[in-house]
Formats: C-alpha cells, sequence, structure tokens
C-alpha cells in the first residue's frame, strides 16, 4: 500500500524543529473538481483545494452549504461521486477510511464522537493503534514485547495529554468530562494518529470568548510544534479570522471565494453569501 | 519526568488489581470444590454439575467478548460450542485407545476449538457486514443450521446423538483440565480486554465512525473478536461433552444460546468476573430449586427478573460498590498503612 510512514513524534517543546515552509513542494492535501451526488442532489460540485504543508486553512460558508461533507469526502466516509483526493502526494481513491488515516489525515467530529466509555488514556490510545508495536499474541499473553509497548503507549499518550492540559484527567472516563476537555480529547486523539494534517470540525463550538481565545493559542501551538497543517470548519469568525492563512468559502456545495482573510472579509460575493443582497448597497465590514 | 512515571504507573494499578481479585476468585472456587471432590466429601449433586459450569463459565465469558467488549449481539453462540463439541469429541474416540486422557483431553479441545474458530471466520465473514438486530438474526440462524446439520449427519450419530461412552469421564478425572480451561480462558480474555487490541475492540464499540477515522480496520477486529470467541466456546463444547455419555445435537438450540447470553447480561457487559459469578449462579439455581419441582421454572424466572430489576438499580450499583472485594481490600490496605503511621 502506501510507502509513507508516520513521522515520528516531533519532541516538544521544540519549536526549532519546524520545517520551514515550502508550500512548492508536494501538498498534504490537495483535490480536483471533487463532487458528490446523493441520488439527484449535488452536495459538493468542483471542489478543487490545496492545502500546505503547516498551513492553517479555513473552510466556511453558511449552514448546510456542504463543510462537513468535504470532511466526509477527504476522509473516504463518503466516496466521491466525480474528483480526486491526494493525501501527501498518494491518491486516496478506493481506500477505506482507515487506510486513508494511515496516508496522515486526522479529523475531530462536528457532535463529538469519543470512545465514552473508555478512559481518557484509552481513547489516545487508540489513536496511536498503529504505531504500537504489539501482537495479537503479545496482547492474548501479555508478554512477548507487551510491556514495552504498553508503556511506550502510555508514556506518549501523556506527553500528548499534557499538551492540551488533560494530563490530570487521564484515568477518568472520557464520557464524563466537562464539554472543553472532551473537544480537546478529540483533538488530543487525532493527534496521537501522527497525521500530517488535521481536519477540525467547528472546534470552537459551544465555547465562550475566553475558551476560543485558548483554543486559538492550542492551534497554532499544534502547527508550530508538530509541524503539521490544519483545515478548519467553524462559523466563529474571530477565531477564522484570527488564525487562518487561507480560507475557502463554501455556498450550495460550491467554492465561490478563496484566499487570505483580508480578501475573504471584503469580497462582495462572500457578503452576500452570509447576509443576503441589500437593494444596491453593499456594507464591506460587517 | 518523575511525576509523570507516577502517573503512568498508576494507571495500570486498578486494573491490575482487579484482574487479580478474579484470578484470586477462581483460584479459592476452584481449590474448595476440587478439596471436595477429591477426598470425596462432594454429593454426588455438587460434582455432577461441576463440569457444566466450568464449561458455562468458559462459554460465557467467551459470549461476553462479542456482546460486552465488541457490542454485537450474537444469538448462535450454541452453535459454536456444537460445533465445537462434535468435532472434538470426535478426535477424542478415535484416539481414545491410543492416548491417555492427559494428551487426548487437550488435543481434543484444540481440533474442537479450531473447528469451532474455522466456523466462526466462515459465518462471520458474511454475517458481520450486518449490525445490531440484522447480525442477531443472522448469527440465531447459522446456530439454527448448524444445529439441523450436525443432526443430520451419520458421523455425529443424526438425531439419536452421538455415543461418548467410550470417552465418558467422571468429575475426578475431568476437573484439572475444567481448572486449567477456566484459567486459561479467563486470563486470556482479562489479557486482550488489556491490550491494543481490546482497546481497539471496545473503540469500534463505542463509536464505529470515529473508529474507523482513527485508523482501526472495523472488518479485521470484528473477524478476530468472532473467531476467538468460538474458539473458546468450541473448546469449552468438548469438555462439557466428555461428561456425557450420549450428546444429542438438539441441546444445542437458541435456547442454549440465550442461556448463555443471560449469563452474559446478567454479570454485566464486559465483566469477566461477572460472567463467571453470573454462569455459577445460574448453573446452581436450577438444581437448588428442585425441591419446588412444579413451580422450579416459574420460581427461576421470577428470580431471574428480580435480579435484572436490581443489577439495572444504580442505587444496588452502589451498594455493590461500597461492599465489593476490590474496595474492602482498598480499605484493609489504608487501615494498615494509617495503623503502620501511627506506630512511628
Amino acid at each position: 500500500m502506501s510507502k509513507i510512514q508516520p513521522s515520528p513524534l516531533v519532541e516538544y517543546p521544540s519549536k526549532a524543529m519546524i520545517p520551514e515552509r515550502d508550500l512548492d513542494a508536494v501538498p498534504v492535501l490537495e483535490t480536483h473538481h471533487l463532487g458528490i451526488d446523493f441520488g439527484g442532489l449535488t452536495a459538493v460540485d468542483d471542489f478543487s483545494l490545496t492545502v500546505g504543508k503547516t498551513e492553517i486553512a479555513g473552510l466556511i460558508g453558511p449552514n448546510g452549504a456542504g463543510k462537513t461533507t468535504v470532511f466526509n469526502l477527504l476522509t473516504n466516509v463518503y466516496q466521491p461521486t466525480r474528483g480526486s483526493i491526494m493525501i501527501n502526494g498518494f491518491s486516496s481513491a478506493g481506500k477505506s477510511t482507515a487506510q486513508v488515516n494511515r496516508l496522515g489525515i486526522a479529523r475531530t467530529f462536528q457532535n463529538i464522537r469519543l470512545f465514552s466509555n473508555m478512559s481518557v488514556i484509552d481513547n489516545v490510545k487508540v489513536g496511536m493503534h498503529n504505531s504500537t508495536k504489539e501482537s495479537l499474541l503479545a496482547a492474548l499473553t501479555h508478554s512477548f514485547g507487551y510491556g514495552k509497548a504498553e508503556r511506550i503507549a502510555t508514556e506518549r499518550a501523556m506527553e500528548l495529554l499534557a499538551f492540551l492540559g488533560l494530563e490530570n484527567m487521564a484515568g477518568a472516563v472520557s464520557g464524563s468530562l466537562p464539554y472543553g476537555a472532551q473537544r480537546r480529547l478529540e483533538i488530543v486523539r487525532a493527534l496521537a494518529t501522527n497525521p500530517r494534517i488535521l481536519l477540525l470540525d467547528e472546534p470552537a463550538a459551544g465555547m465562550n470568548p475566553s475558551e476560543t481565545q485558548e483554543l486559538m493559542e492550542n492551534i497554532r501551538n499544534i502547527r508550530d510544534t508538530f509541524g503539521i497543517a490544519i483545515l478548519l470548519i467553524e462559523h466563529d469568525m474571530s477565531l477564522v479570522m484570527g488564525i487562518c492563512e487561507g480560507i475557502c468559502v463554501l455556498n450550495y456545495g460550491k467554492i465561490i471565494a478563496k484566499g487570505t482573510p483580508d480578501a475573504i472579509r471584503a469580497n462582495p460575493t462572500v457578503i452576500e453569501a452570509y447576509l443576503g443582497k441589500r437593494g444596491g448597497k453593499t456594507n464591506a465590514e460587517g | 519526568m518523575g511525576r509523570k512515571e507516577k502517573k503512568s504507573t498508576l494507571e495500570v494499578h486498578p486494573q491490575f488489581s482487579k484482574n487479580l481479585i478474579t484470578i484470586l476468585m477462581i483460584a479459592v472456587l476452584y481449590g474448595v470444590v476440587a478439596y471436595l471432590v477429591y477426598s470425596g466429601n462432594a454429593s454426588r449433586q455438587l460434582s455432577n454439575m461441576l463440569i457444566s459450569i466450568s464449561a458455562y463459565i468458559v462459554m460465557a465469558v467467551s459470549l461476553n467478548l462479542v456482546v460486552g467488549l465488541l457490542g454485537e449481539l450474537s444469538l448462535g453462540h450454541a452453535g459454536f460450542v456444537s460445533v465445537g463439541l462434535f468435532s472434538g469429541c470426535l478426535v477424542s474416540i478415535a484416539t481414545v485407545n491410543v492416548l491417555p486422557i492427559a494428551a487426548r483431553l487437550p488435543l481434543s479441545m484444540l481440533v474442537g476449538g479450531l473447528v469451532a474458530a474455522i466456523f466462526g471466520l466462515l459465518i462471520g465473514l458474511p454475517a458481520l457486514r450486518l449490525k445490531g438486530d440484522y447480525l442477531a438474526i443472522v448469527t440465531l440462524a447459522c446456530g439454527e443450521i448448524i444445529k439441523n446439520i450436525i443432526t443430520n449427519l451419520d458421523i455425529t450419530g443424526g438425531a439419536l446423538g452421538l455415543d461418548t461412552g467410550a470417552i465418558y469421564s467422571n468429575t475426578k478425572t475431568l476437573l484439572p483440565f475444567a481448572i486449567i480451561l477456566v484459567f486459561i480462558t479467563t486470563i486470556v480474555m482479562m489479557n486482550l480486554k488489556n491490550s491494543k487490541h481490546g482497546r481497539a475492540i471496545m473503540a469500534i464499540r463505542d463509536n464505529r465512525i470515529a473508529a474507523e477515522s482513527t485508523g482501526i480496520n472495523v472488518t479485521y477486529f470484528k473477524l478476530t473478536v468472532f473467531i476467538l470467541s468460538a474458539f473458546f466456546a468450541g473448546a469449552a463444547g468438548v469438555l462439557y461433552g466428555h461428561s456425557f455419555a450420549n450428546i444429542k445435537p438438539s441441546a444445542f438450540d437458541y435456547n442454549m444460546s440465550i442461556e448463555i447470553l443471560v449469563i452474559v447480561v446478567l454479570g454485566g457487559m464486559g465483566s469477566v468476573r461477572g460472567s463467571i459469578i453470573a454462569a455459577i449462579v445460574l448453573q446452581v439455581l436450577p438444581e437448588a430449586l428442585r425441591e419446588f419441582s412444579d413451580y422450579r421454572m416459574l420460581v427461576y424466572s421470577v428470580l431471574l427478573i428480580v435480579i435484572m430489576l436490581l443489577n439495572a438499580s444504580p442505587k444496588f450499583a452502589e451498594l455493590k460498590g461500597r461492599w465489593s472485594l476490590g474496595n474492602l481490600i482498598r480499605h484493609l490496605r489504608k487501615n494498615k498503612g494509617q495503623e503502620a503511621a501511627d506506630h512511628e
């Protein structure tokens, strides 16, 4: 299958390890004319997007524009009707969701999907599934390298948890965590799969302004520490405009604008999509 | 760094002591019954039940893997038991004059388990594409198909049943094998639960889509669970078969599957210790109620309902938690620590 090995966890906090921005090399994510029909309905059409290494990109649009559908296409939860997806230069066509994850793409969900009956640390260890070297025989007998594999897994999981301040909750049942912590745990679990691009589906949903501020810090930290790209869906414009380097606006399944935050803010088509037409008078700054 | 390491050991500890309690519980129980059986103090009734209880423990613990850990309902467990039973017992009958029981029984258990595992694979491949109720009904049908096929085979003695008189052994002979099988099954299951593979299985149970998105091959793990579960069910079947002089395939119908499922639900989904206790209770109960003769099944059913209601009640769960063995040991340990501190 893939020749790509997930990159080893960058030792942090060592910001010196951040790779040089190099958008000319193979992009982390590249889609060409991606589209999907559900019966007669075209949910997403002609979606072409390129996300470079260590780029923070935003995907915005009104409700029902097809943003989450795009995420589901990128992770092969839905098979696209048209177009192609390249992750780190590898086509994801015909691969299962699990195989696509191994190409280096990880995601969180709009409605939190934790393994809610399992402990916090076990959630993270599930994320590390493919990098834990433990055979079925080792698992059944608790020997043949079981102890070493578990020790490494526990240590790395604790490191990752500490990264987002969850280390004190490691033993708790994940379903019992407060909302904000559950959102952070989902990010940690996604990071544990060693991704090269992280998809965040409305990470700030249900958060107050100070929590959102903290989340922005965390997202930047993740990019800087792990040297990965991040693509996020978000309705909170202060977050999107604050941290995204590139923004893609979706409406009725089609891209209506792409560009920097400033360009998007001034784009009349985008304003129209969000606020509707205003009898000739357009007020750019909302 | 030191702080981190302390945390990680704390993480492993509760699980470890929980498993230790289970192992100790089995060891004590079997220690007592083994003493009773070999000193000749065991009543006929008790010693007759021991092998069947042991077999049911293994069946329940293995079904718990599918129902409790993977979260899929399987109603065809008796099918795997009977496949293992008949193939294993046939091997045992064929080698009865060649091998001593110490080699013959483990060999036939292995064969029975492997044949059952193959059936688990064959049935699992198509069936595990289904979920929930659909899977339950397909496994129910598969169990019945297996029963009917075995009933119509000449080699298994047809509807009259397989004559296992040649390999029949009494409790005194079978008990050591039963103990070893129960130990192996429980240890393997508890180990699995606390490993990379077990976590992947539980992740599929909790949220399949999230599990797939984190890189877990759902089909592979569902099949692994099905095969492992069938293997132990088959091995238990072989043990069970050796305690009878004649086995009719019709005994392994959906009633038996449901009986095993009741044990699993009663003992608690995913709880190995619970399955063991429930298996003992539900096997002993009908015997203990023998004096009620006519009302036996009625009392049994009512008791079952009462236990289920109690199990579902949060108040009872709290009570159980307070008086649990683990809690007691923790409490004793704490007191001891305090005493030591007081002395200083």
